[in-house]
């Protein structure tokens, strides 16, 4: 204190943040210094103090049209002419707090500010607006599937006044009304927060949404002759804060209270969308995004989100197969691994190719690799998969690993393999194939090829041509079923967290890997890594890119391992709409 | 919690010897056989007593009668006055049921139902009687007054299958509820 | 030896054990549970019967209740008998049979009737007259606790060994109060042969009803030996009786199996017959300890006030009978002692396990032994005259005022220190 009293009584407060281009914000009496132009309701959240807000999304420019984040605002008197201003002890301006309430949404923060999201005047204006919010609201929580994650339901509790002095006819609005494909729109319980509005607008640019009427009346409509059937239509499920927009797959499925959230990534293409698991029991029920800024902000596609329901369908394979005379026989997880390893025994190396999948994580590559070199056999190889990249989340790469692949397999063409392993089965060179996870149809082989080698042995998940022709199927675990890592187009290095247990008999595919390398080097069971914890260490050892991590370390959010010169478009635009001031998160 | 402390009462000579007390025992114990035996147990006309001791003889003497209002035997689904499943699904009784008895699968109601408009009701609706503790927090926690514990106290089965009541045992037991709030009126 | 006195050996041993004694012990069962029923305001058994029901009567034939304990021992024959694998399946096996055995084994010097005369032969109705009887008993029945200490140390669980530690202790400790207790009985009759006892019993007073025959004062010429030996005959019963409770592991000193402490004692791990073989075990020891109460003390098989003589000599188609009556009359004393005992089970409350080591050794040791000496004071005033015997009395006052200063003494606790 005595060192540099003389400097800190020189500069007052503002200087000191204006010297950072911050400037200092009070909020409920304790002074922050936050950046220039912030929101209040992100200053507030920064505070931790709750600002409760219907249409304010941090991705999405802000109308201020619910206002429930009505706070009280104060700035230093404006002096009069001639007159200096004053300080105090701590060297702040005193407030002048204004009469009306503002909305923290839409207004900015300034030097000298105060916020009060507390007290009789903030208390009053969201009890009055949760009112006038009700007055319309069907009431039907037990039948609305947003109960129990709905804003309305929870800031009624919060602030709201427990009973209505409503005495007229609610207004009717369309219910049930199928707005889109995949989505299901409930007018009355719409309370015009516009957020789908926006978000088909800004981010999915595609604004098929809108109000008509007015007042009361006023209802969400998509527009005439065309359906919200944009691939990022279910964000608007996820950020409607009532039960207005459901989505036809969840809906009436399963209350959310019941659910279980597992933090985990999309593997559908190479985005590596992150995504919360929703279960209960042994199987999902829903996959939402979650919030990553540096690979899918908060949003997914469709496409991906939905696709989890072969998880427990019927072609789900759920235990070993051995054929035996031309059909497939039920087998023990012994029987299975001895069969396949009796069966590759009897080629020579070179007659054997792998063909293992960019959709394996890390660490089954890796084992895959040690698998390949216990085998003595040099071809290994992904089956590359592409599609059409739209322009925001949905990556070209539909593997969601590849890069993942380079890294482990230490080679910048991972299915460089691919088309000798091919030409070597069609001439009748390859009579053993292990095929891993992939399936043939899709790695470009036809049903006579199919059908050349002596001997194939697959881990499968689903029952289809590649399982038909194998002569050992061994069922491996689906994407929620898994722990492990994959390295996204980005060169982000994230982290596969296990939801549910593996269907039935069906084993991590990194154990039946395991299983495989011991039973070939004639190891004892219990010889190899544990968990696959102890894989990744073994892995990280042999790989520049992963050293010093661990599977913990990497965190819900994911890492960063290597520079792929690939970006996402989506947060392209985010950041261009955030340094135009558009949005503040 | 406040500690109490009790001083142990000091006992005379002949309170040492412990027999008056055993014998003062005797008498007490003897008290109650003889006026068993005599039909004149404390409360035995009040509980209907089949003559010795307080106790009714089950199967040809039923509580039926004397079961009071607050009763909780098994828990039922209601129809009201328009025959309407009152259940709507919403889980909550499934959620609180603490020994987890009840299960439920919910369903949409097809719109070509006259109740559409209610959208949701369940398609399976199983209680495990086996599971189920009689604490009526199902019929607390229910917004639709939509289940209600009922007077039926002897619940039997051959097999646990038959321990299970599903949707429509529910119902049957339950039966017609009358002058329950109707929600879903024809304004709604 | 000749083949007919085998046989009758044979039909006295089928008989008085498997006949009379053990059909005593399911209905000692339907009693203790009709008993506590009807002390509790319930009912108790009272279902069991024919069901004639079923053969299209109109009402059940339920006889009170009274097939009860033939379901219930039905029930264990059918249960699955199981046996823990860890459990040391040798002596495990051995123990439940090791208390049942010397129970019954028991029976054979009890009297239980006066003779039966048949063709002129007198046959005395107890299967050994052992000159020893009362050692025999003690001897024989002490080797129940080898049963009940191997079936907690075998069953290698931990409640059952706490349970047989329990039992061990306890039984060790009131054998010496049962056996001290009795010394006075023995002096007075100055015979160790039951059925004598008993006899004399009939003829001259039961040894706490000593109102007939020689012990009464108008018949003896005023010796009030008899009256006076009541005192220490008192003593002798209340120590006695309170011994065969804890000797039996019955309520008040069911320490050993007491469910809430050691779920079910000695005998948790034991299911099916070797559970019912326990169960046996100790309704038999209830058995026999009440037979000997009341051979001892209560005159046996003697209706009392000299009418037994005349009950001995009762014939039925040159058949004497009378053995036949006293039995009938023994069996009732039995059954009236069994139901005082439960009676105690559900007036008395559990001991704490230091009160019932107090109990016996404290207590009922030193108060036996005293008992002897005072007992050996009234049996020998008569030869001694009144100035040794009121010496003696001084000096016994005396040794017992020490004894209890002694334990005063002993059982001062330290203050605990000023709070």
């Amino acid at each position: 204190m005595s060192d540099n009293a003389a400097t800190v009584e020189a500069k007052l407060p503002k200087d000191l943040a204006a010297e950072k281009g911050l400037v200092n914000v009070q909020i409920d009496g304790v002074w922050h210094q936050l950046p220039r132009g912030m929101r209040m309701i992100e200053a507030c959240k920064i505070a931790q103090k709750e600002v409760p807000h219907y249409c304010y999304h941090p991705k999405l420019t802000a109308p201020g049209n619910c206002r429930m984040c009505l706070v009280q605002m104060g700035m230093p008197p404006r002096p009069a002419p001639g007159q200096e201003p004053t300080f105090d002890a701590d060297g702040y301006q005193p407030i002048g707090w204004m009469p009306r309430p503002v909305i923290a949404c839409a207004n900015t923060v300034t030097e000298n500010m105060g916020i009060r999201t507390t007290g009789e005047l903030v208390e009053k204006c969201r009890e009055g607006v949760m009112e006038f919010l009700l007055i319309n609201h069907p009431l039907d929580c037990p039948i609305c599937d947003q109960a129990g994650e709905c804003r309305l339901q929870e800031f009624s509790v919060q602030h709201g006044k427990g009973a209505s002095r409503f005495v007229d006819m609610k207004v009717k609005k369309p219910k049930n009304v199928d707005i889109g494909p995949r989505i299901r729109l409930d007018d009355e319980r719409c309370i015009m927060c516009s957020r789908c509005i926006r978000f088909m607008d800004e981010v999915a640019g595609d604004p098929v949404l809108g109000f008509t009427q007015r007042g009361t009346h006023t209802t969400l409509t998509v527009h005439p002759g065309r359906k919200l059937d944009s691939n990022y239509s279910l964000n608007t499920v996820d950020i409607c804060p009532v039960g207005a927009l459901t989505s036809n797959d969840f809906r009436f499925q399963m209350r959310v209270w019941f659910l279980k959230e597992t933090k985990s990534i999309d593997v559908n293409c190479g985005t590596g969308s992150n995504i919360t698991i929703w279960t209960r029991g042994n199987k999902v029920h829903r996959i939402t995004p979650r919030q990553n800024d540096d690979v899918n902000s908060t949003w997914m596609p469709d496409s991906h989100r939905l696709n989890f329901h072969y998880i427990d369908s019927e072609a789900r394979l759920s235990a070993p197969l051995v054929k035996i005379a031309g059909t497939h026989a039920a087998a023990h997880w012994n029987e299975a691994i001895t069969a396949t390893v009796t069966a590759l025994k009897t080629f020579q190396p070179s007659e054997i190719a792998i063909i293992a999948s960019a959709r394996m994580t890390n660490e089954e590559l890796f084992l895959t690799r040690a698998l390949a070199d216990a085998l003595g056999t040099g071809q290994f190889t992904t089956v590359p998969r592409t599609g059409e990249a739209d322009e925001l989340l949905v990556s070209a790469d539909r593997n969601p690993n590849t890069t993942g692949a380079q890294l482990v397999w230490q080679t910048s063409d991972t299915a460089g393999a691919m088309f000798g392993i091919r030409e070597g089965v069609r001439s009748g060179a390859i009579k053993a194939l292990l095929v891993l996870g992939e399936d043939l149809t899709d790695a470009g082989f036809t049903a006579e090829e199919i059908a050349k080698p002596e001997f194939i042995a697959s881990i499968q998940l689903l029952a289809g041509p590649t399982a038909e022709a194998s002569d050992v199927v061994l069922p491996g675990a689906a994407f929620v079923e898994k722990r492990g890592s994959m390295v996204n187009v980005t060169g982000r290095l994230q982290r596969l967290n296990r939801a549910l247990e593996p269907l039935g008999d069906a084993r991590d595919d990194w154990e039946i890997l395991r299983d495989l390398v011991l039973a070939i080097q004639g190891g004892q069971p219990g010889d190899g890594p544990a968990t696959i914890e102890d894989v990744f260490k073994s892995m990280a050892e042999g790989t520049a890119e992963f050293a010093g991590l661990s599977l913990s370390k990497i965190g819900d959010l994911g890492q960063p391992v290597t520079e792929t010169g690939i970006k996402i478009p989506l947060l392209e635009n985010e950041r261009a709409r955030k340094a135009a001031g558009l949005i503040n998160g | 919690m406040a500690v109490v402390k009790v001083t142990r009462p000091k006992l005379n000579s002949g309170e040492k010897m412990y027999l008056g007390a055993i014998m003062k025992g005797f008498v007490i114990t003897m008290k109650h056989a003889i006026a068993s035996l005599r039909g004149k147990t404390r409360g035995a006309s009040d509980l209907a007593s089949s003559g010795l001791g307080a106790t009714m003889q089950y199967p040809e003497q039923k509580w039926d009668e004397h079961l009071p209002e607050y009763y909780r035997g098994a828990p039922a689904l209601v129809t009201d006055e328009q025959d309407r499943e009152r259940c709507v699904s919403c889980q909550l009784c499934e959620f609180i049921c603490p020994p987890k008895a009840i299960k439920i699968t919910p369903g949409e109601i097809p719109s070509d139902d006259p109740w559409a408009k209610v959208e949701k009701r369940p398609k399976e609706f199983e209680i495990d009687m086996i599971r189920c503790i009689y604490c009526g927090m199902c019929e607390e926690v229910c917004p639709e007054q939509a289940i209600y514990l009922r007077k039926d106290y002897a619940i039997t089965g051959l097999s646990r299958a038959d321990m299970v009541h599903d949707k429509k045992k529910l119902y049957e037991i339950g039966g017609k509820r009358v002058g329950l709030v109707n929600k879903w009126n024809e304004l709604k | 030896m000749d083949l007919a006195t085998l046989l009758i050996i044979l039909a006295k041993v089928i008989g008085l054990t498997f006949m009379v004694v053990l059909p005593l012990v399911p209905i000692s069962v339907y009693f203790e549970r009709r008993f506590s029923a009807i002390i509790q305001d319930r009912v108790g058994p009272n279902r069991v019967g024919v069901p004639l029901t079923l053969l299209g009567a109109k009402k059940d034939f339920s006889f009170f209740g009274l097939i009860q304990p033939m379901a219930d021992g039905l029930k264990l024959f059918l249960k699955e008998d199981f046996t823990p694998s860890h459990v040391r399946k040798a002596f495990y096996w051995l123990a439940p049979a090791l208390t049942v055995v010397p129970s019954l084994v028991t029976v054979c010097v009890v009297p239980f009737g006066s003779d039966l005369v048949v063709n002129g032969e007198h046959h005395k109705l107890v299967i050994a007259d052992l000159d020893v009887g009362p050692l025999f008993i003690f001897a024989i029945s002490s080797l129940t606790v080898y049963g009940i200490t191997l079936a907690g140390w075998s069953s290698n669980s931990k409640f059952p060994f706490i349970g047989g530690v329990r039992s061990t202790a306890q039984m060790i400790s009131y054998e010496i109060a049962l056996g001290l207790s009795i010394v006075p009985v023995l002096l007075y009759y100055g015979d160790l042969n039951l059925s004598n006892i008993v006899q004399k019993q009939a003829d001259n007073g039961w040894l706490l009803l000593p109102l007939w025959g020689a012990s009464a004062p108008w018949n003896n010429g005023g010796d009030y030996t008899a009256w006076l030996f009541w005192i220490p005959a008192m003593i002798a019963f209340v120590i006695f009786t309170t011994s065969v409770f804890a000797e039996t592991n019955r309520m008040p000193f069911d320490l050993p199996e007491c469910e809430t402490e050691l779920v079910g004692g000695y005998h948790t791990e034991y299911s099916s017959m070797k559970f019912a073989m326990f169960f046996m075990g100790e309704y038999a020891a209830m058995v026999i300890g009440s037979a000997l109460v009341v051979t001892l003390f209560l005159g046996g098989w003697s209706l009392g006030f000299g009418i037994d003589a005349a009950i001995s000599d009762v014939t039925v188609f040159g058949v004497g009978i009378g053995g036949l009556i006293h039995m009938a009359i023994f069996m009732a004393k039995v059954v009236a002692f069994i139901l005082f005992f439960i009676l105690v089970r559900w007036t008395v409350p559990r001991f704490r396990y230091d009160q019932l080591m107090r109990l016996g050794w404290v207590i009922f040791f030193e108060a036996a032994l005293i008992n002897v000496f005072l007992a050996a004071l009234v049996v020998a005033a008569p030869q001694y005259g009144p100035a040794i015997t009121v010496g003696g009395l001084i000096v016994l006052a005396i040794v017992t005022g020490a004894l209890v200063w002694v334990l005063k003494v002993s059982e001062r606790k330290a203050l605990p220190a000023a709070a």
